[in-house]
């Protein structure tokens, strides 16, 4: 029939919604499973449905000294991460947002490589670095790990919308009289301040989660991330490891979306155009 | 300081160097430094009656890595995997990324946005156990399938060779479902990009000349959508070459290039011999890279 296959722009086929609605649905029951798990009364297997469900767990994983030790670890080694990776990440991306100069097209491969190259040889490299230099494992090694590769984030956020300023914005505040500091505090940090915050964001919450590096350059340290490895590998206390599963979502959950509110209206900007 | 943010604003070069002065010190001391010392680490060998590391530059472990069958099986083994996982999420992400990209509009499309984000960003660790919990024998999956009567279906697949095995977390097949899941979003991000940028002119005008929707879909849409669809690529398979965790948690006992480098440097002590492998990686994301970037990933990057 001609008349259903008229164009019509503003609908997708129903093969498409199908697909994007499953895809979509697809990348949630993992996530919702672990949670539906945390309150499950059976400890021995993975049995689905759950016998029962219960709130036990949670008190029991609240006593535990070692997941308390590990969770401050992970959340000090992402605090000190952040701050280094904002700092440096930063510096970088108004370096070279608009400079030209040669050998700018090396450096900018340098940064993202952390996260174009496997983390793995990340996580070797520090560790041969660290073997050759004889630098012990410790809390600064892991720190120094993950600055590495959250810079790149925190860098990938603050260029992309220095780029997106329009380069006369600065020329034309410094006509109107502003020093470089001015138009520094009235032109340029309220425009990028949000995507400075978005990659911190983003760089805490891939530090505090992050064990692929980790495992190389943590030595005896027990992050949180660590310790739930150790339970992938040789499950002992599996109702405990589905508790701290939904502990580690939650801490991440609102960084991600604090960083998703800070970025959108640029998101929504860029479709309009 | 205005003194000073004048003396920089007027000479371009001396403020280019206070930026990049720390940022390069951190790179080229931490990372780069790193990556020579592993790549130097390469060079050594291992004495095998000793088991000591022999502390002069050779080829031998090298030779070592492409002469033995049993390292070449493991190279091919997850260069398999990457690719099937890359073009598995290239499919998948297709019809996703198409109506987030082109159809849904307000609040549906913040939807899709935020529900592709939020398991991108969840614990990685924390996926690969809902994964356990899904694929394990007693699990998710094999209670629908019993529930759905497709028990027989879901043993058949699992005696099929190659991809089979005793149950789902610990066949080939369960660790390419967790490896797609994994890097999904990975491919779906770039690739709605791309789409979002298919000026509205072109499939109007398409339309305009007759084309029917998927003529116009496969026309025009794709071949503009390709730059994204590498740029997305480049993340499945990059992270598939080097991931360690997925392949021990899940599957079956074949070797990863990702575990070789760990068992070597850890329990094994061989560590020129990791070290030699985990440059395989690099050179074959650079080899992807240099095709890649003929499809334009880097703009779409």
């Amino acid at each position: 029939m001609p008349s259903d296959r008229r164009y019509r722009p503003d609908r997708a086929s129903l093969l498409t919604r199908l697909g994007a609605f499953a895809g979509l649905a697809f990348m949630h029951i993992p996530v919702l499973v672990i949670i539906l798990y945390a309150f499950t009364t059976e400890d021995r297997s993975y049995q689905f449905p759950p016998p029962g469900l219960t709130a036990h767990w949670f008190g029991v994983a609240f006593q535990r000294a070692d997941i308390w030790q590990s969770l401050s670890l992970s959340l000090a080694v992402a605090a000190c991460a952040t701050v280094l990776a904002m700092i440096l990440g930063t510096l970088a991306a108004f370096a070279l947002a608009r400079a030209k100069f040669p050998a700018k097209d090396a450096l900018t491969l340098l940064f993202v490589l952390p996260i174009a190259l496997p983390g793995i040889v990340t996580g070797i490299a520090l560790l041969a670095a660290m073997k050759l230099g004889g630098l012990d494992a410790s809390f600064w090694t892991i720190v120094a790990g993950h600055t590495t590769f959250c810079i790149v984030i925190v860098y990938n956020n603050v260029i992309a919308r220095l780029r997106r300023l329009p380069a006369n914005w600065v020329e034309a505040s410094m006509d109107l009289g502003a020093d470089g500091l001015q138009t520094f505090r009235y032109v340029l940090l309220p425009q990028v301040a949000t995507a400075f915050l978005a990659g911190g964001m983003l760089a805490f919450a891939l530090s505090f989660d992050e064990v692929i590096v980790t495992v190389f350059t943590a030595g005896n340290e027990r992050t949180l991330p660590i310790w739930f490895l150790n339970e992938l590998f040789r499950p002992r206390d599996r109702p405990v490891t589905n508790v701290v599963a939904v502990i580690v979502i939650a801490v991440t959950f609102i960084p991600i979306l604090l960083a998703y509110y800070f970025t959108r209206p640029d998101d929504e900007h860029e479709t309009a155009r | 300081m205005r003194a000073a943010s004048t003396f920089f604003y007027r000479r371009p070069y001396w403020y280019l160097a206070l930026l990049l002065v720390p940022p390069l010190l951190w790179f080229g001391t931490v990372y780069l430094g790193s990556l020579f010392a592993l790549l130097w680490q390469s060079f050594y060998r291992i004495d095998e009656f000793t088991a000591q590391i022999v502390r002069e530059p050779t080829l031998e472990t090298y030779k070592q890595l492409v002469t033995q069958p049993a390292n070449v099986d493991i190279v091919v083994r997850t260069v398999t995997m990457a690719l099937a996982v890359t073009i598995a999420c290239a499919l998948i992400a297709l019809p996703i990324a198409t109506y987030m990209a082109r159809y849904a509009r307000g609040r549906v499309k913040a939807l899709f946005y935020v529900g592709v984000m939020l398991p991108m960003w969840t614990s990685y660790l924390v996926k690969v156990y809902a994964w356990r919990l899904l694929l394990a024998k007693e699990g998710i999956i094999a209670w629908v399938c019993a529930k759905l009567g497709l028990l027989g279906v879901l043993e058949a697949v699992l005696e099929a060779p190659g991809i089979g095995g005793p149950s789902l977390s610990s066949s080939y097949l369960g660790m390419f479902l967790v490896f797609v899941y994994m890097w999904l979003p990975f491919m779906i991000l770039p690739m709605a990009a791309a789409l979002e940028r298919v000026p509205g002119s072109l499939i109007q005008a398409s339309a305009d000349l007759g084309a029917r929707p998927s003529q116009t879909f496969r026309n025009i849409v794709l071949p503009l959508a390709i730059p994204g669809i590498a740029a997305g690529s480049v993340f499945t398979f990059s992270l598939t070459l080097g991931d360690f965790i997925i392949p021990s948690v899940v599957g079956a006992p074949g070797y990863f290039i990702g575990m070789m480098v760990y068992v070597q440097q850890g329990t094994a002590g061989n560590v020129p011999l990791a070290a030699a492998f985990s440059v395989v990686p690099i050179v074959l994301i650079f080899i992807y890279l240099s095709i890649a970037r003929r499809f334009g990933a880097f703009d779409a990057l």
